[in-house]
């Protein structure tokens, strides 16, 4: 009833190509800006920004860079969080020798840095695929791992090993309160997510998809597969490259390489796999769910307490590990395409609503 | 495509409010209460050895309420989060509890060196204090540059220190440790890696070979690291692991035939869990052992009385008395403390971090006043100024006999005519990295 | 096809042989030198007794599953806790009779639950993406995670086989300190030889073990000729699920049970890259490669990196095995012994 396009009329080519064809959507989606950037920062609380939107917007702009490989180049990456790594640590090793670089030109030569090796690590995926690429990528993981723990010249020769940043500054601002850090993020993101849609709406993400649809036909129709695989590699790491130097100067302030473990990779696949390969939307879906959903487990089952059930701190921590893993497993065989998915069909079913026929 | 943002938001707020609203109420209720908040992990890799220690805490803020009503005749509040020895897990219960009770968290112990790393730098801003008792930041002492970190009873340069010390005695002199061979196995994160710079600098002082052998997380996979040192027969091994880690050290230590009574362990390498599943193999194992020892003394009997003869304990009752429960019972009695300390400035009401951190800062615990709150022999003294945030730090080396842990008789201090500069230097290197203003606190005695 | 790509494979071999004989060149005792080795074959058995669990479901069902690290943790426990509990429960001996009942039950536990796994979790799933599959199982290792510690805690817990843990020296006559050998490490060969053999003999000699050959061959055909290919698949899981029992009897013994063993999982990762994921013999000898691998490269090559490149400390354990199996990717994708046809780019 409410969400009709009819009446609205494309004229010329460019309302036909815009992201938000719909009208509603565009309100929608400029009212949700609106909220997040204007009404957000005024309202919301420490824990709010800190521990739920600072690290769910993060590992979103992660999730979409390991989506765009995976979900729309089809080339699987189990060690993405090294990416990150390589991003949080260039940017440190920037910030240590270049001091006063302004933090926009750090965060992007961060990602520079993360691309070139993830051409690196993105070669053997000209010889092999699925599994065994996946393999390859943890090599990646594991391997990134100890050369940011054994080698110290990565650390600035750090006694314990872990590095530790100072607040953000650029343009005399100084990135302090997690406010601020909220409203940054916030704007990386968005321009990164705006980024994300034109490519796989452009030439490359075709040219990605026909190479994740079927290699060969795409060979055929004049695709180079060394270049499609290589850029998808190359713009994977770079977003996963930004929001690692983010994590580690505005998320964490100090870290080691555990920050990026295996366990993070693993996380970052699960996001895109519920939330829904090949899908920009999906990447978020996925972030929130994977982000929150321990969290809202870990405040939630203590409350069980009160129903006279004795679940204690152990037995909360275990029961969180079963549902998550249950629901991952619930929501795969229910909708294997992910969250993103159902949402779509959900939005066909509302154009026709309440009138089907 | 923002537009599950709101949804998370909306859903995000909607579950905030609905689990603080029962909160809330009953702290606007009955608002005369001090919230403790409990970082702790019970499950995963470090479970065995978190779970006494959490244990040992929750039961002394339990034994206060039903002994004494609370701390000053505020009830003691406290909730546990379970930060699983992550980090960024340990961030978000940082930032879920801190806002807790009617005047937010009074004290944090993170149990992570890792979580203390990360939540000194938001120290600065929120103004809570950050108890690491043995552990943590060892740069930390200095109260100047770190106005909230309480690194209290020792810091792991001070534990490095006294484990040369210790062998130096046994070889008949420091002096003699020149051309031996100490190697360190260590867990590969920064509770591992903070006391290789006091070795390095003793190691240079006295001419030792100091070589590093890391073991990745968790700590199953040694085999390695001890066929090493089975070829180079390193004189002494000292080990710095945590949870699984160091049971594993003691098995392949057993396999490779490495005597037991060479090695020597950091006070969180030394307890029941971490020797028991080596079995007899353990038997000879040194570590050391600050504050708390193994054994029961009047606070035990205290928390037994009012705390697990009422079925209100919080582990079996069985552990009461461990090595790890013990540090657990003396860890919440700092927090305590420093409460109760601040409260005579304050005034007996709910205080807030700041507050607190006035009184862990003029902590003046001598063996009266401990022998008062019941700790006669399970812990040692602590005073603290606005300069020093240790506030002393002496240990014992205990050896595991195949039953129970038997202390020695001799006690250690940190020289800190070594460490002392070295904590300045590491000191003033943050403030410049974080852009920290020191305190001057001649200034701020003199102002008072 | 495989002409061609011999040279390479070779020119691997040959660079891992030189690197393997490499220390005693460089002047390494021969004693210690064994000595490693020996404990590298012994780490290696372990890794492949995990890695033989993923080799049997991924050539029945092409699920990679991931959760046979999460299977082993929760069998370790089942049978720790059952030989502690057992002898409370019905008054049989502690020691060895109440391991050997626990293991019965423990072994009725596993089957049931990896069935479970099958029915539940992979049935509703067939034919999808392997990657979804891989998610699936990797829900299922949360799930065990925490089902295994609620129900039979979360502390360490021992396996006594009864073996003495003491180190045994021999050849002390030819070299200097003699060779250390643990007996431990002998039983856990000795059952990992069983269990193959078993296992071989199970594949060759019955009806079910040829209908599983056959599914793994050609789902298809198998099917056409009237194998159900449902139930094969639940009787692959349950094997699987025995496998591991037996790998967390062993490596429990070895470590003592505790939640850490889950990981190893990822160690067998490589092994089975190596082996090729659809052969036994393969898991077998890519453990053994991997395990000797590893700690001939962390021992003797680990402190030359050290001094050359200033590092803080070793554990090039860590990578080495994923890093031998890339290379080994790029020169033989199916593994040592695995099928040939396989998805080139």
């Amino acid at each position: 009833m409410f969400y009709r396009e009819n009446g609205q009329f494309k004229s010329t080519y460019r309302e036909d190509q815009q992201i938000l064809g719909i009208r509603q959507d565009r309100w929608f989606i400029f009212g949700l800006i609106a909220f997040a950037l204007l009404v957000v920062p005024y309202w919301g609380s420490d824990y709010m920004f800190r521990a739920i939107l600072i690290p769910f917007l993060i590992v979103s702009l992660a999730a979409i860079g390991l989506n765009l490989l995976v979900g729309y180049c089809g080339q699987i990456s189990l060690g993405h969080a090294a990416f990150m790594a390589i991003g949080a640590y260039a940017a440190y090793n920037i910030v240590v020798h270049f001091p006063g670089l302004n933090f926009i030109v750090v965060l992007v030569l961060a990602g520079l840095v993360s691309a070139l090796v993830g051409i690196l690590f993105g070669l053997p995926s000209l010889q092999i695929k699925g599994l065994y690429l996946g393999v390859a990528t943890l090599a990646a993981q594991f391997f990134v791992d100890w050369v940011f723990a054994r080698v110290k010249w990565f650390t600035n020769y750090s006694s314990s090993g872990g590095v530790s940043t100072a607040p953000v500054e650029m343009f005399g601002w100084t990135i302090d309160t997690p406010m601020e850090k909220y409203v940054f993020i916030l704007v990386v993101v968005m321009v990164f997510t705006l980024m994300a849609k034109n490519l796989v709406r452009g030439h490359i993400g075709r040219s990605w998809m026909a190479m994740r649809d079927m290699d060969v036909a795409a060979e055929v129709i004049g695709i180079r597969p060394m270049y499609a695989k290589l850029t998808a590699f190359a713009v994977s790491a770079f977003y996963a490259g930004v929001a690692g130097a983010m994590w580690g100067f505005l998320h964490l302030g100090s870290w080691e390489p555990a920050a990026f473990s295996i366990n993070f990779s693993l996380n970052l696949l699960f996001m895109i796999i519920i939330g829904g390969m090949g899908s920009i939307l999906g990447s978020f879906i996925g972030a929130a769910f994977i982000v929150l959903l321990p969290l809202a487990l870990s405040q939630a089952l203590p409350l069980l307490n009160n129903l006279g059930l004795k679940v204690d701190t152990a037995m909360a921590s275990h029961l969180e590990f079963m549902i998550f893993g249950a629901l991952i497993v619930f929501f795969l065989i229910v909708e294997p395409l992910g969250i993103a998915r159902l949402w779509a069909v959900a939005k066909e079913k509302l154009r026709l609503w309440p009138f089907p026929h | 495509m923002l537009k599950h943002l709101a949804l998370t938001a909306a859903s995000v707020t909607a579950l905030t409010m609905a689990l603080s609203a029962p909160l809330v109420s009953t702290a606007h209720a009955q608002a005369k209460e001090q919230f403790f908040p409990v970082l702790s992990y019970r499950t995963g890799a470090y479970a065995p050895n978190g779970t006494p220690f959490a244990n040992g805490y929750v039961d002394y803020l339990k034994m206060l309420n039903a002994r004494d009503g609370g701390v000053g005749g505020v009830k003691i509040t406290y909730e546990e989060c379970e930060t699983g020895y992550a980090t960024d897990r340990g961030v978000e219960c940082y930032e879920r509890l801190k806002g807790k009770g009617p005047t937010g968290a009074a004290v944090f112990h993170t149990l992570s060196t890792g979580i203390t790393f990360a939540l000194t730098d938001k120290s600065f801003t929120d103004k809570i204090p950050i108890i690491t008792a043995g552990y943590g930041r060892a740069d930390s002492v200095d109260g100047q540059v770190f106005k909230w970190n309480f690194p209290l009873g020792g810091t792991y340069w001070g534990a490095a220190d006294m484990l040369i010390q210790h062998v130096g005695k046994k070889e008949g002199g420091v002096d003699k440790l020149k051309g031996k061979k100490i190697a360190l196995v260590y867990h590969d994160s920064p509770y591992g890696k903070e006391p290789i710079a006091l070795l390095q600098e003793r190691a240079k002082m006295h001419g030792y070979e100091l070589s590093l052998l890391p073991v990745t997380h968790p700590g199953v996979e040694q085999k390695a690291t001890w066929l090493q040192i089975r070829q180079n027969r390193p004189d002494y091994v000292f080990l710095w692991g945590w949870g699984v880690m160091n049971g594993t050290a003691l098995k392949e230590a057993v396999a490779v035939g490495y005597p037991r009574d060479k090695m020597y362990g950091v006070w969180w390498a030394g307890a029941e869990p971490d020797v028991r599943p080596a079995g007899d193999g353990a038997k000879g194992y040194n570590a050391l052992t600050f504050m708390a020892p193994a054994g029961q003394g009047k606070v035990h009997q205290d928390v037994l009385k009012h705390v697990h003869d009422k079925g209100q304990g919080t582990g079996p009752k069985a552990e009461v008395g461990e090595v790890l429960y013990n540090r657990g019972l003396v860890a919440a009695m700092m927090s305590v403390e420093g409460v109760k300390r601040a409260q005579t400035k304050h005034g007996k009401k709910p205080l807030t971090g700041e507050q607190v951190q006035w009184g862990l800062e003029n902590l003046a615990l001598d063996q009266k006043a401990l022998a008062a709150l019941g700790f006669a022999g399970y812990a040692d003294n602590i005073s603290t100024s606005c300069v020093d945030h240790e506030g002393g730090s002496v240990a014992k080396i205990h050896t595991w006999d195949g039953n129970k842990w038997v202390v020695g008789a001799e006690q250690y201090t940190a020289d800190q005519q070594i460490i002392k500069p070295m904590i300045k230097a590491s000191a003033v290197k943050y403030a410049a990295e974080k852009k920290v203003a020191a305190r001057d606190c001649a200034k701020e005695l003199a102002s008072k | 096809m495989a002409t061609k790509k011999n040279g390479p494979v070779i020119a691997l071999g040959v660079v891992l042989g030189i690197g393997f004989v490499a220390p005693l060149l460089a002047g390494q005792p021969l004693g210690f030198f064994l000595e490693v080795t020996l404990g590298g074959l012994m780490a290696g058995v372990l890794y492949s007794l995990v890695a033989l669990g993923f080799v049997l479901i991924f050539k029945a069902s092409g699920v990679f599953n991931f959760a046979q690290g999460a299977m082993v943790l929760f069998a370790a426990l089942a049978l720790a806790r059952l030989a502690e509990w057992l002898p409370g429960w019905v008054g049989i001996p502690a020691g060895l009779p109440a391991l050997a009942l626990a293991f019965v039950l423990a072994t009725g536990i596993m089957i049931v639950l990896a069935m479970l796994i099958e029915r539940i979790v992979l049935r509703p799933l067939v034919a999808q993406d392997p990657v979804a599959l891989l998610m699936a199982t990797l829900g299922v290792t949360f799930f065990l995670d925490g089902f295994g510690q609620t129900i039979w805690g979360s502390d360490v817990y021992k396996i006594d086989m009864g073996i003495s843990k003491d180190p045994t020296i021999i050849l002390e006559s030819m070299f200097q300190g003699g060779i250390l050998i643990s007996k431990e490490d002998l039983v856990a060969t000795v059952i990992a030889a069983v269990l193959v053999l078993g296992l071989a003999i199970f594949f060759q000699k019955t009806a079910t073990g040829r209908a599983l050959r056959a599914v793994a061959d050609d789902h298809q055909a198998a099917q056409s000729i009237g194998i159900p290919l449902n139930r094969i698949w639940v009787i692959v899981w349950a094997v699987a699920g025995f496998v591991a029992l037996v790998a967390g009897m062993v490596w429990g013994a070895k470590l003592g049970v505790q939640f850490s063993l889950a990981q190893l999982a990822l160690k067998a990762l490589p092994v089975v890259i190596l082996g090729g994921f659809t052969s036994i013999p393969g898991a077998i000898l890519g453990g053994l490669i991997i395990g000797v691998g590893e700690k001939i490269s962390e021992v003797f090559l680990g402190p030359v990196l050290i001094k050359a490149f200033d590092l803080a400390g070793g554990g090039i354990e860590n990578w080495f095995a994923y890093v031998l199996a890339l290379l080994f990717l790029m020169v033989r994708p199916e593994g040592l012994f695995g099928e040939k046809h396989i998805d080139r780019v």
